[in-house]
């Protein structure tokens, strides 16, 4: 799927904006690092209660495997997986994808069950920029856990087109 | 459309097993423009449903996020040997199926 020829500079522009800052960066800084329009994390104020219904989500059970530098926004590898037995009264009922700042922010959602025998899905995403990736699984309990992480994209999905 | 399942050669009763699904589908965003500025319409698998043992054992809604030729790896409890069927359905209402068997031994 080839990208707008007439982007190419703008993506320029991009690529050669982010990259050598975050390499002359600490790497416990990266996750602070200045983002023009919203600061990261924060469209999940919104975003988590539209998936919990509103319920309290907390961070814990849910594991979340993605590369912190991906040079190429269109394809990013993800594994997530949840600490559960998957027995018939303590699974998984599902596990929710989201990225924050992507016009759709709902990657993708699993159902899951205790005939899946293990929470774990692994897939490709699309980032239109770099942002914070977050998983909220839904335990059989009706409760709610997360997981995020950072993903610094060199490359943006060519999503918006303008 | 065209898809490729692997699933383990075979699997003793009980045991949990992998289970690898690639679809050939360009998942067209909606947020493209072609070359004269004419938006190029969405068309996205949105769900994938597998069946196993008379029961739905997976289901995925997919956004636009996903990346084309989307891929999705989950896992399954082994119960007895028979089909596992996938089905899969884009916004153009194009159905796309797979059937792989599930050998169970012991």
């Amino acid at each position: 799927m080839a990208c707008d020829p007439a982007l190419n500079r703008r993506r320029w522009l991009r690529a050669v904006a982010g990259v050598p800052i975050v390499a002359a960066l600490p790497s416990g800084a990266r996750a602070q690092m200045p983002t023009a329009g919203p600061a990261i994390g924060s469209g999940y104020a919104k975003l988590l209660p539209e998936i919990t219904g509103g319920r309290p989500a907390r961070a814990g059970r849910v594991h979340l495997e993605i590369p912190e530098l991906a040079d190429n926004g269109l394809s990013v590898p993800l594994r997530v997986w949840v600490d559960s037995p998957m027995s018939a009264d303590d699974h998984v009922r599902s596990i929710t994808l989201l990225a924050e700042f992507n016009p759709r922010p709902v990657l993708l959602k699993a159902h899951l069950g205790p005939h899946s025998g293990r929470a774990q899905v692994v897939t490709r995403v699309r980032l239109a920029v770099s942002q914070r990736v977050m998983a909220v699984a839904q335990t059989s309990d009706g409760r709610y856990w997360t997981a995020q992480a950072d993903v610094l994209v060199t490359e943006s999905a060519c999503l918006d087109a303008s | 459309m065209v898809a490729r399942v692997r699933v383990p050669a075979a699997v003793s009763g009980g045991e949990v097993f992998v289970v690898r699904i690639a679809i050939q589908h360009v998942m067209e965003t909606g947020f493209r423009l072609t070359d004269t500025g004419r938006p190029i319409p969405r068309n996205i698998i949105h769900t994938l449903a597998v069946r196993y043992g008379g029961r739905e054992v997976f289901r995925a809604e997919l956004g636009s996020g996903v990346a084309a030729n989307p891929y999705l790896e989950f896992h399954v409890r082994a119960q007895a040997s028979g089909p596992m069927v996938f089905d899969w359905v884009d916004d153009a209402g194009v159905r796309g199926s797979e059937t792989v068997a599930i050998t169970v031994s012991g």
